[in-house]
């Protein structure tokens, strides 16, 4: 291969897609075409998604899809971050958004919100910051 | 009835999260600088152009790089059990601006790391930054190599305002990523508490 990465490359025969390509499925069919969930604000990358106590073996709940249920069980774990969650299942934000807000629907999960935007942190909260990054 | 969990209250700690976004031109090195002080490898939210990521790039020259961010990577520095810092490092891109927004709202502030090669691309974010009064600081990414500057050469050239610090740094090296990342915090409470005075004007 050439070093600017071009040349060698167009003589190639190349599928239009490979595996970093994800699956070969529109996202958005996950989410039965819905782009937002209704009365659902808009989840920060930085929200947290926390499992209900009760959220039980949501595998068995047979209106949710698998990615639903991926969810609730990364967030069993452990809470996740609504990035966390997209990176993790290799979904796009905004196909995890409406996931997370039938999630919520179905009170298997709920959501803490970040500081509200335009709103700076406590200043005892943005020291306590200061001093984490220090001890690192 | 569960009692294993009494001693710290009934449910896990729900932390507080906090994000501060890093820009800067395609190749300057954000995600090395993400890389160099998350806990974890830094994650992708939505795909790139050709291969993973790697801990690393090759910045001895822009031309060596093949791969670029399309979406956001990420890092995690979990600061304490309740207190959790997510640096998100922006589309490296124009025509990727759209998610800027999003990235930018409730952020803590921003970093925006410069190659003093091409200083000229991280106008667009100094200027981004400026208009929407989110606390930033520049850091001057010192590559092997490069020209090293004076931090006032490199303020002027970026017509800085004169509270907007400049700090050397290199992104491979965590201690200097600290001290980034520690000088957007104290800006951003320097800028607050200044907001937070009576208006004078």
């Amino acid at each position: 291969m050439s070093p600017d990465g071009e040349g060698t490359q167009e003589t190639e025969t190349h599928h239009w897609f490979d595996d970093d390509a994800g699956p070969v499925v529109r996202p958005y069919a996950m989410t039965r075409g819905r782009t937002t969930s209704a009365a659902q604000h808009r989840l920060d990358l930085i929200a947290l998604v926390v499992a209900e106590h009760r959220s039980g073996d949501p595998g068995a709940d047979q209106t949710l899809s698998p990615e639903h249920v991926d969810i609730v069980g990364l967030c069993r774990a452990s809470p996740q971050s609504v990035a966390e969650l997209a990176a993790e299942l290799d979904l796009p934000i905004g196909v995890v958004r409406v996931l997370i807000g039938d999630l919520v629907d179905e009170e298997l999960v709920h959501v803490t919100r970040p500081v509200p935007p335009a709103e700076l942190p406590d200043e005892s909260i943005l020291r306590d910051v200061i001093n984490g990054l220090r001890a690192l | 009835m569960i009692f294993g969990r009494s001693e710290r209250g009934k449910a896990p700690v729900e932390p507080v999260t906090l994000k501060i976004l890093v820009a800067g031109g395609f190749g300057v090195g954000k995600t090395t600088l993400v890389g160099a002080v998350s806990e974890i490898k830094p994650l992708r939210t939505e795909e790139l152009l050709s291969e993973a990521g790697r801990p690393l790039d090759n910045t001895r020259g822009v031309e060596a790089k093949h791969t670029t961010t399309v979406a956001m990577d990420f890092g995690r520095i979990t600061l304490r059990e309740d207190l959790v810092l997510y640096l998100f490092g922006t589309p490296g891109q124009d025509r990727f601006w759209f998610l800027w927004d999003e990235l930018a709202t409730g952020a803590l502030g921003a970093v925006v790391l410069a190659d003093t090669r091409r200083l000229e691309d991280c106008f667009a974010a100094v200027d981004y930054f400026e208009r929407r009064s989110i606390p930033f600081v520049v850091g001057v990414n010192c590559f092997d190599g490069s020209a090293r500057h004076p931090a006032d050469a490199v303020r002027q050239a970026l017509d800085l305002d004169p509270g907007t610090p400049v700090l050397m740094c290199d992104a491979r090296e965590k201690e200097t990523v600290k001290e980034v990342l520690i000088g957007v915090v104290e800006h951003a409470m320097a800028l607050g508490a200044r907001r937070r005075q009576p208006a004078t004007t």
